[in-house]
């Protein structure tokens, strides 16, 4: 998956999550979560979600790793398996 | 007890699967109007059930309901709506003196159901089990639920009673508004069960669930070819405050909680006990300061099963038998058997009987059980009610307990 596969494949995931939101607009570079109503639950979603979706796993020492979008491409470049998205 | 501070219902919120609100349920209760329809869910395959339809995003964000469980969205429509109903502005009032009680036949199998469904898809690998398992499952969730929508801070919690819990849930409230530890209570029951295809597969393992070609009619207590239960969802919340506290702001008050009786058959685990079923009838009147002929609606617990209805007609017979200006009813007979839900959604289609006096029927006997034959047993048609001031609403669960609430017409202050 190149990154913006990747920035899309996290917005879609967080869309889900957080069915509310505005997802259209955010801020590469800014914390999800200071754009969003995101708590640490939902935050354990997306990483459920990267789970069950691409095959991977986020140790939780690498948690903070997934703050922005664009620090979410940058951990997750080379680790997603493009595949079929298992809901 | 003459001491203790009169305890009055003030609102009621509800969602029955034949109607979201009282008029709406008690209308389709007038007229005859089942809320069973087919349904199915895995593993067990097509079966029936009531579903209710309400509107759940009125009350709750899509990511809080996809957050917690059906259970909880249950409570949180049914607290609002009853409030809303009560004319109390939830800001208004001190929301550490809050309580929410709310009554519970099983809760997390759903939950855990799915959770297992879901690992099976990843050959049981745990690492795919959610993190909302635990929230989701422990025993005080609807409660719980509840608090964090209406930012109460008062005790909250569920009360496991099988299938008395909806009873429980008020007969908890009034207790606690009487010790004075809540100055406004949220009571009642609430069910996510026809969620879980566990409650499906058991009673039909025990040969207790309802089947019929004809959805509403699938339900039918005190009919000689009744075959078992139906499974409901639903939930009924009510605002109870102590009398004082309702009349100060000029509340309208649906009816005064007047007695109870909670007791167990100590006999069975499922297999239902006239004997202390008729005890815990007379308690709840002993409590009133009442007698049997003062009573003038039984809301019967029937659940359609054989058994079950023979031993409840029986405990009727007995304490109620020789008074003829008592009616008996069913409510289950449109909704199936909502479980932790059923009491409080039962009583509150009574209790507009206050100010008509109609008494709505049992439906769905074609053939009357010989054995359960009730004297004012009402069937199929509603009746007129020369009066009516005083409901008792019953309410029996697995293992043996048995409650019996008796609600009666606020006659004011004094009376």
């Amino acid at each position: 998956m190149n990154d913006a596969e990747i920035k899309q494949a996290i917005i879609d995931i967080i869309s889900d999550i957080a069915p509310d939101e505005d997802t259209s607009n955010l801020k590469p570079d800014v914390r999800l979560r200071e754009q969003m109503d995101l708590d640490s639950m939902d935050f354990l979603d997306i990483v459920m979600e990267l789970r069950k979706r691409y095959g991977v796993n986020v140790p939780d020492t690498d948690y903070m790793q997934l703050a922005t979008l664009d620090s979410c491409v940058n951990y997750l470049r080379g680790k997603l398996v493009s595949k079929t998205a298992k809901v | 007890m003459s001491n203790l501070p009169r305890i009055v219902i003030t609102g009621v919120g509800l969602t029955a699967p034949n109607g979201n609100s009282l008029g709406e349920f008690r209308q389709a209760l007038l007229n005859g109007k089942s809320g069973v329809t087919p349904y199915e869910i895995r593993y067990f395959g097509k079966t029936l059930a009531g579903q209710c339809n309400f509107e759940a995003t009125r009350y709750q964000s899509r990511k809080d309901i996809r957050r917690g469980t059906r259970a909880g969205s249950i409570g949180i429509y049914c607290a609002h709506e009853a409030l809303k109903d009560a004319g109390i502005d939830i800001r208004d009032v001190d929301r550490s003196r809050v309580g929410v009680f709310v009554g519970t036949t099983e809760h997390g199998n759903v939950e855990t159901e799915t959770e297992i469904h879901n690992v099976k898809q990843y050959n049981y690998d745990l690492s795919f089990w959610t993190h909302h398992h635990n929230p989701r499952t422990v025993a005080n969730n609807p409660a719980g639920e509840v608090t964090l929508a209406l930012s109460t801070t008062g005790p909250a919690y569920c009360i496991g009673a099988a299938c008395a819990a909806g009873n429980l849930g008020l007969i908890h409230s009034a207790q606690m508004l009487m010790l004075g530890e809540v100055d406004l209570a949220l009571g009642g029951g609430v069910s996510e069960s026809i969620h879980t295809f566990g409650i499906f597969a058991g009673f039909k393992a025990q040969t207790a669930l309802a089947t019929h070609d004809d959805p509403t009619k699938a339900s039918r207590p005190f009919d000689a070819a009744r075959n078992g239960i139906v499974i409901s969802e639903g939930g009924c919340l009510y605002t109870l405050e102590r009398l004082d506290d309702a009349l100060k702001r000029k509340a309208r008050i649906y009816g005064e909680i007047a007695g109870w009786c909670v007791n167990s058959d100590a006999s069975d685990y499922v297999l239902p006990n006239s004997v202390r079923q008729a005890e815990c009838m007379r308690g709840a009147l002993k409590r009133a300061g009442m007698e049997p002929g003062d009573i003038h609606i039984v809301n019967t617990h029937a659940t359609s099963t054989m058994q079950g209805d023979e031993m409840e007609a029986a405990a009727v017979n007995q304490v109620f038998g020789d008074f003829p200006g008592v009616h008996v009813n069913n409510t289950k007979s449109f909704i199936g058997h909502a479980m932790g839900a059923a009491g409080a959604l039962e009583l509150a289609g009574n209790l507009p009987s206050f100010d008509d006096r109609i008494v709505h029927p049992t439906i769905n006997v074609e053939s009357l059980d010989p054995k359960c034959a009730m004297r004012g047993l009402v069937i199929n048609q509603s009746r007129k009610a020369e009066r009516v001031d005083a409901i008792m609403n019953m309410s029996f669960g697995m293992l043996g307990i048995n409650s019996a609430l008796i609600v009666r017409r606020f006659s004011g202050a004094g009376g």
